[in-house]
């Protein structure tokens, strides 16, 4: 039992870096209906970052923290008003394959200046030990990373249900031309949307650089998951991928506690589950189906 | 329809992700003397993705210090006037080692393929070699089919093997008292294979598996946290846990081990393959007194200290066992070119089966007639405390050397040449 909730608790962190990535991807597809693939290499970014602030500047982690997402947002937004925005109107597959392309330059000109090999990066100090959690002890960082991605998770859909902002964003991304015609700029809040996106990616980034190898390709095999729990959730759907996200976290580590034989399984699992939902609900757990055209 | 026609995007990018290539035939010379009138390497190694640092461009540096001493050894008796290295990266995939392969074979007019990193890519060059009737020394695949079933008369495996990792790092642990073992490795033929030789080893020894586990492979979320938090639940609780993860794999695992504490908890840390490039990205103080079976290590003695320092001038850094083995691999070809006179495969071969021979990197080497395989001294090591490190890039001691005769398996009946 004691086991078990351990293994819930892991699944739980391992979740959280899953929906703060897809919170990410679910808001900027929800306003831009761009699929933006450059989110794993801006979760490297992140992740880059916070090593290079430590070894190049000297920030400490906390202001990494801080300081990473802004960054990254403020380069989301730039990368928006350039790139992006100029093939808005075009099919969504253009902006795909632009993103696309953005990752590979931003992964190899990470590799060209730092190698491929991981770089050193540790926890601070006040959080490298363990917590004592009743049943069991769980290092204090994990604990930290869940209670972030709650936070963030949270704030977001305070800003989204409870602001004049969210209102704007919910109703452009449900009905981008309705709103449009009743009078709202939908595209005031175009480029800070992209940009917030961005940030997230970046402080999973920055979450994810004192325990996982900090190195170029990071993003590159991570970010193929987090299309399917973006799928599985809802394509454009915040509660949608937040929850999914936590929840492939959950199954993921129940599946991988079992035993040797159920790696392949464990593997392969978020795709199936990802098949399964679309038989079952195309759109998606919490997807709205749209209307045929 | 939107979200349908984003699912045909995603499934596209498989598409643009893939390579491919071909190679068409072309004739080499036969007979004496030199085909082309000069001896060419390949180079087939990764150069953008994991092994990229362990091996990678700095191969090609290490090659080129084999032939500046093979020239300067020989002045102007030297069979071999004219040399090429051609270089191809083949991103760990097999089919692009294959292609590859065919490639610098037959186009880039290439004598003698190194290197190979990934044994899945290592064992489709070996079949190329064997079709194309050209050498092929493997220097930094792991999987010990390259000297058993996959075997054949134009592939020489050079530097290391799964056995040799296992019976170092598996037996000695074993032996100094960690009986019980849970072995964690990535699910693919390198993993497999390991666990298969590291479990037999440990055995062998007196010891225990109580419990294994196979990660996925790649593990795209790059966590472990499952198998470290199950470690210390194990009954009986394991004195060591084996990972068989090598690269970025190998570092997010051994962060994660010192987040859970496990050394604490009394579970020790063997690495089944660990690369001095491994120890510099970790740093020493995430893996101090973490031991290992190195093939060959640069601040052993003073011949590889001197040879690390033209590799420093060359590279800007320390070679690794496999930067070493390339140099060698290519300067005993050319000895064998030397003494055959003609770059033949079949009379290079010759010259090379059955050969006793000591270098920089082969101690107390031999080139195993039966089988191919090269056997040389290998080494336990122990990576240092952070205060015992006085210099950049010596992070290890070396605890034991394991003679050649030890090291290696002795043939193995699945291989007939």
């Amino acid at each position: 039992m004691v086991n078990f909730l351990q293994h819930t608790f892991n699944g739980l962190v391992g979740g959280a870096f899953l929906a703060l990535l897809a919170l990410g991807l679910a808001v900027i597809f929800g306003m831009l209906r761009v699929v933006n693939f450059a989110h794993g290499a801006i979760y490297m970014l992140g992740a880059f970052g916070a090593y290079v602030l430590l070894t190049e500047v000297g920030l400490s982690f906390w202001w990494a923290l801080i300081v990473m997402p802004l960054m990254l947002a403020l380069f989301g937004m730039a990368l928006e008003r350039l790139v992006v925005a100029r093939l808005a109107r075009l099919d969504p597959l253009y902006n795909f394959l632009l993103t696309f392309g953005l990752t590979l330059i931003l992964q190899d000109a990470v590799k060209s200046r730092y190698g491929v090999q991981s770089s050193p990066y540790d926890a601070p100090e006040v959080l490298s030990g363990t917590l004592d959690l009743g049943a069991f002890d769980f290092p204090a960082y994990r604990v930290f990373v869940l209670v972030m991605a709650v936070a963030v998770c949270v704030g977001v859909w305070w800003l989204l249900s409870r602001t004049r902002v969210g209102m704007v964003v919910r109703a452009a991304t449900e009905r981008p031309e309705l709103s449009t015609a009743l009078g709202i700029d939908v595209g005031r809040w175009v480029t800070p949307v992209f940009g917030f996106g961005i940030g997230l990616a970046g402080l999973a980034g920055v979450l994810a650089a004192p325990i996982r190898a900090v190195n170029p390709l990071m993003g590159a095999d991570l970010i193929i998951v987090v299309f399917a729990v973006v799928v599985i959730g809802g394509l454009g759907s915040i509660f949608g991928s937040v929850a999914a996200g936590f929840a492939i976290g959950l199954v993921q580590a129940w599946v991988q506690a079992l035993g040797e034989h159920w790696a392949l399984l464990s593997q392969v699992l978020v795709f199936l589950v990802m098949a399964g939902v679309l038989l079952w609900r195309p759109a998606g757990l919490f997807g709205r189906e749209e209307a045929p055209a | 329809m939107r979200t349908k026609a984003l699912l045909v995007m995603l499934c596209s990018t498989a598409l643009l992700a893939s390579a491919c290539g071909g190679g068409g035939p072309q004739s080499a010379a036969a007979g004496g003397g030199l085909s082309d009138g000069k001896v060419v390497f390949g180079v087939l190694n990764d150069q953008s993705g994991a092994y990229s640092q362990l091996s990678g461009k700095n191969s090609i540096k290490a090659v080129e210090l084999a032939i500046a001493d093979y020239q300067e050894k020989y002045g102007d008796k030297a069979v071999v006037k004219e040399f090429g290295v051609e270089t191809a990266d083949h991103q760990n995939k097999p089919d692009v080692a294959n292609a590859k392969a065919a490639e610098l074979y037959d186009r880039k007019a290439v004598d003698v393929i190194l290197d190979v990193p990934t044994s899945s890519a290592a064992l489709k060059v070996a079949d190329v070699a064997k079709e194309k009737k050209k050498l092929y020394f493997n220097i930094s695949a792991a999987t010990t089919d390259l000297t058993g079933k996959s075997c054949n008369k134009y592939t020489f495996h050079y530097a290391y093997d799964t056995y040799m990792l296992a019976n170092g790092t598996g037996r000695n642990t074993t032996e100094e008292g960690k009986k019980n073992w849970y072995i964690v490795y990535p699910d693919y033929a390198f993993g497999q294979d390991m666990e298969k030789s590291f479990s037999a080893a440990v055995e062998a020894a007196g010891g225990k598996i109580v419990g294994r586990d196979a990660a996925p492979f790649p593990n795209t979320s790059g966590d472990f946290s499952t198998y470290l938090l199950k470690a210390p639940t194990l009954t009986p609780k394991p004195d060591v846990l084996g990972t068989m993860q090598a690269g970025a794999e190998l570092v997010a695992l051994v962060k994660q081990y010192n987040e859970f504490k496990l050394r604490d908890k009394g579970v020790g840390l063997a690495v089944g393959l660990m690369f001095l490039t491994d120890i510099h990205s970790l740093t020493p103080a995430a893996l101090a007194g973490t031991t290992y079976t190195d093939a060959w290590y640069w601040n052993y003695d003073l011949t590889n200290r001197t040879f690390a320092d033209r590799f420093k001038t060359a590279a800007g850094v320390r070679p690794t066992f496999a930067h070493a083995a390339n140099y060698s691999a290519a300067l005993q070809y050319l000895e064998a070119v030397q003494a055959a006179g003609t770059d033949g495969s079949d009379a290079v071969v010759k010259q090379l089966e059955g050969k006793t021979v000591s270098d920089l990197f082969l101690r107390n080497g031999k080139i195993r007639a039966e089988d191919h395989r090269v056997v040389h001294d290998a080494y336990l090591a122990q990576v240092k405390a952070p205060a015992e490190v006085t210099e950049e890039w010596d992070y290890v001691k070396i605890l034991r050397t394991i003679p050649a005769a030890e090291a290696f398996r002795t043939p193995s009946p699945d291989c007939k040449l």
